[in-house]
């Protein structure tokens, strides 16, 4: 234990209490700070294309509301994502351009959460109530393997001592788990079979 | 149609019918885009700026410490929270605090620059006392910079930092009180009947450390373990004549319903498919104490809670709120006389721009509550009413009120959206009466900054700019807001002031808030235009003369007052004008 140690130091060298001391270098991100980020791009565009499914399928106001909240979140997000990266020298992925096109199974790597490409055709098909239901769950799901990836993310040595990746992993989980909550409750709205 | 809400909120003591009628009409976007604050040029140091009623005193850039000159929006070095006292401004940074010497409020001198990272540095102070909030797992026990590699370690620090500030140029840790999720805000809850202790409420909002780094901490669900760490805020005591001793004396179960469930208000539970869900909303960001009314407003974020805090180690739950506009419930502030409780929605966790054109004016904004007894009633929203840009992380942020008597005005925080500065005295129709705003950062990419807190404190507004530095603002007089309601409001002072904590605002009986009611008076044609001008000549006539004189000339003002109140369309106003009138024929 080096309690307080660096505080004394500190104060030691203090002249007046302000230091003229150089900035403090910003904290290097680790490879797993980066790996989140990249995967949690793919794991945010299938959000979006999820919600882009929701035209001609469903009227349900609430989950119409429900989806443009996601995909405004979430299309920020994957921006946000992606800055962060090409600041880091990092290759950033952009999979925006290409949801909505078919790439099979391979094309976008499977974070946690994320629906499989039979589910995806399930939802493809449905409509009406069961659309309601499959989205929800779906999502449900999908916001599940985010709260995941953050767990993950922080049970790693050396990861997230980055105050972006701790911020915005924070972030997640706080604001998914709040919508996990309310999709719950909508979902207790839905019609059963 | 409006949108499904729960049964469970519906059955709480919210009435949401204003939300849900709002939410029904939600497609409208509608901020301005043609405001003199949309689209100005962007830069740092340069950027434009666009003021209405408010003047820029002073702004104080950030110290290079405190900085990170390739990367202006770096989140290890944000301008965080303010606290007040005496002539010292505390103003917390995710890189440690600095404490701003502002005797001449044109002119501020920094006084303590104390590096210790760890996020977000919210800052409060009591007596000779400083408190720090600490979050981020990169904290360590000895402010060194570096971060804590192992996911246990003894170095790491989350929780409460607290410093003898009785040297402010020297601070001295006096203990550090770790915590399981450490702190993302803090709150001080004095005790009405203990003045030798004060109470910290700890809200925690990230990960939960392994009990392994600190024994006791568990980060399963509630259905897993009674004992989790989430579904709770910590409370430290501190004992004022031994503050080394503080600790975690309570961590009270504030979700929890009637019959035990630790996540009452948004329980798991079996739907569909078989499957078993675990409880998931499950923290509070921020609670704002008042304590002269013994109530705590929390926003925890699937919800805004109220709080009976009159014992203060021991809050309990009176009342909840839900609204299916809000993404995240933020923080909350009271009116001065506790009937209506606005929330904040930081939609996007404040790094997003969500002030765009596009974006809903009840997303991301603030949901004004009426509170009576254990019935919270939503009756309006209010959000920034000009359109910002893509580069322009903007959200509602923290505030605080305005002391003008007679009506409810807040200053508010709202990032690069700026300060807006608004009146909700009707709830129902929240509107801005001042503003001040920069220009992003950048015009094309979004660097993190803006307004963190916009907080009144004795005569001049406070923002702590996160990448800037530290802006001083005065009201100006308009239309909006009178010279005599801006006089009014300076009256009133506090030595000591963490915003968190609010305290009553009591107006001193002057002639400058007499005068401010009749400004209202005459806004609202609340009396007649005549008799208004006779009471202020009246007024003035008294202000001429001095010792018996000047009061009897009160006492005769009082007396004729009293027949006024019937006939007067704002009956209100014009007791509250008799009362103060009545004080100042007292006064000797």
């Amino acid at each position: 234990m080096r309690y307080g140690a660096w505080v004394r130091r500190l104060a030691a060298a203090a002249i007046g209490a302000v230091l003229a001391a150089a900035p403090i270098a910003a904290q290097a991100p680790a490879a797993a700070d980066v790996a989140f980020m990249k995967g949690m791009i793919h794991h945010h565009a299938q959000a979006v294309e999820m919600v882009a499914l929701m035209q001609g399928r469903t009227d349900t106001p609430a989950l119409r509301s429900l989806g443009e909240r996601i995909d405004v979140s979430q299309r920020d997000e994957i921006g946000m994502m992606r800055q962060w990266l090409l600041e880091h020298g990092q290759e950033a992925p952009d999979p925006l351009p290409h949801i909505g096109m078919d790439m099979g199974d391979h094309a976008m790597p499977m974070m946690p959460g994320m629906l499989t490409a039979a589910q995806m055709a399930e939802l493809k098909a449905a409509k009406g109530a069961e659309f309601d239901r499959l989205f929800l769950t779906g999502m449900i799901q999908h916001h599940q393997g985010a709260l995941t990836m953050v767990e993950e993310l922080f049970a790693t040595s050396g990861a997230a001592q980055n105050t972006a990746i701790f911020r915005f992993a924070s972030d997640v989980d706080a604001d998914q788990r709040a919508e996990i909550a309310r999709m719950r409750a909508l979902l207790r709205q839905v019609p059963p079979r | 149609m409006p949108p499904m809400v729960p049964r469970r909120a519906v059955r709480a003591t919210v009435v949401s019918v204003f939300a849900l009628l709002l939410a029904g009409r939600a497609g409208a976007q509608g901020a301005s885009t043609t405001d003199a604050r949309a689209g100005l040029k962007a830069g740092w140091k340069d950027a434009a700026s666009a003021i209405w009623n408010l003047r820029l005193v002073s702004t104080t850039w950030k110290p290079d410490a405190m900085l990170d000159a390739k990367n202006l929006g770096n989140f290890g070095f944000l301008n965080s929270d303010l606290a007040f006292a005496g002539k010292y401004v505390f103003q917390g940074n995710f890189n440690g605090y600095q404490i701003w010497d502002a005797s001449d409020v044109a002119n501020l001198k920094l006084k303590t620059l104390y590096p210790c990272p760890g996020g977000q540095g919210d800052m409060s102070t009591w007596g000779n006392l400083l408190f720090m909030s600490v979050e981020e797992t990169r904290g360590r026990v000895d402010c060194a910079p570096g971060g804590v590699k192992d996911t246990v370690s003894a170095e790491r620090f989350r929780g409460i930092r607290i410093f003898d500030i009785s040297d402010v140029a020297h601070p001295k840790v006096i203990t550090q009180v770790q915590t399981c999720r450490g702190s993302h805000t803090h709150t001080l809850v004095p005790d009405p009947k203990d003045k030798g202790a004060i109470y910290v409420y700890v809200q925690g909002t990230s990960v939960v450390r392994s009990p392994n780094e600190l024994a006791g901490c568990s980060g399963n669900s509630p259905e897993a373990d009674a004992n989790s760490s989430r579904f709770r805020i910590e409370i430290i005591r501190v004992p004022l004549a031994h503050p080394a001793e503080a600790k975690v004396v309570n961590a009270p179960r504030i979700f929890a319903d009637s019959a035990g469930h630790i996540a009452g208000l948004w329980k798991g539970g079996k739907h569909g498919e078989g499957t078993q869900e675990t409880s998931v909303t499950d923290q509070c960001h921020d609670i704002t104490v008042y304590p002269a009314l013994g109530l705590a407003a929390g926003a925890c974020s699937g919800n805004g809670i109220i709080l009976d805090i009159t014992d203060p180690a021991n809050p309990k739950r009176i009342a909840e709120a839900m609204d299916p506009n809000f993404a995240y419930w933020h923080s909350a502030n009271f009116s001065n006389d506790g009937s209506k409780v606005l929330f904040t929605d930081e939609w996007g966790g404040g790094a997003a721009p969500r002030c765009r054109a596009s974006d809903k004016l009840t997303w991301g904004a603030d949901a004004i509550f009426t509170l009576d007894g254990r019935a919270l009633r939503h009756v309006g929203y209010y959000k920034l009413p000009v359109a910002q840009g893509n580069s322009e992380n903007c959200v509602a942020h923290n505030g605080a009120i305005i002391p003008v008597p007679g009506r409810d005005i807040m200053a508010q925080a709202w990032y690069q959206g700026g300060i807006s500065v608004f009146d909700f005295t009707d709830p129902a129709k929240p509107r801005e009466i001042a503003y001040f705003d920069r220009g992003p950062i950048s015009a094309d990419t979004l660097h993190l900054g803006g307004s963190w807190s916009a907080y009144w404190h004795n005569g001049h507004i406070w923002s702590s700019e996160i990448a800037r530095g530290l802006d001083v603002l005065e009201l100006t007089p308009g239309r909006e807001l009178s010279a005599n309601e801006i006089a009014a409001a300076a009256l009133v002072k506090f030595d000591v002031n963490n915003p968190q904590t609010q305290m009553r605002n009591v107006w001193p009986a002057h002639p400058a808030v007499a005068r401010a009611y009749l400004d209202q008076l005459e806004r609202d044609a609340g009396l007649g235009a005549a008799r208004i001008a006779a009471i202020r000549s009246a007024i003035d006539g008294a202000e001429q003369a001095s010792g018996a004189a000047r009061r009897t000339a009160y006492q005769a003002l009082a007396k004729s007052l009293a027949g006024d109140v019937s006939g007067a369309s704002d009956t209100t106003r014009v007791k509250a004008l008799t009362d103060v009138i009545t004080q100042l024929a007292a006064q000797r």
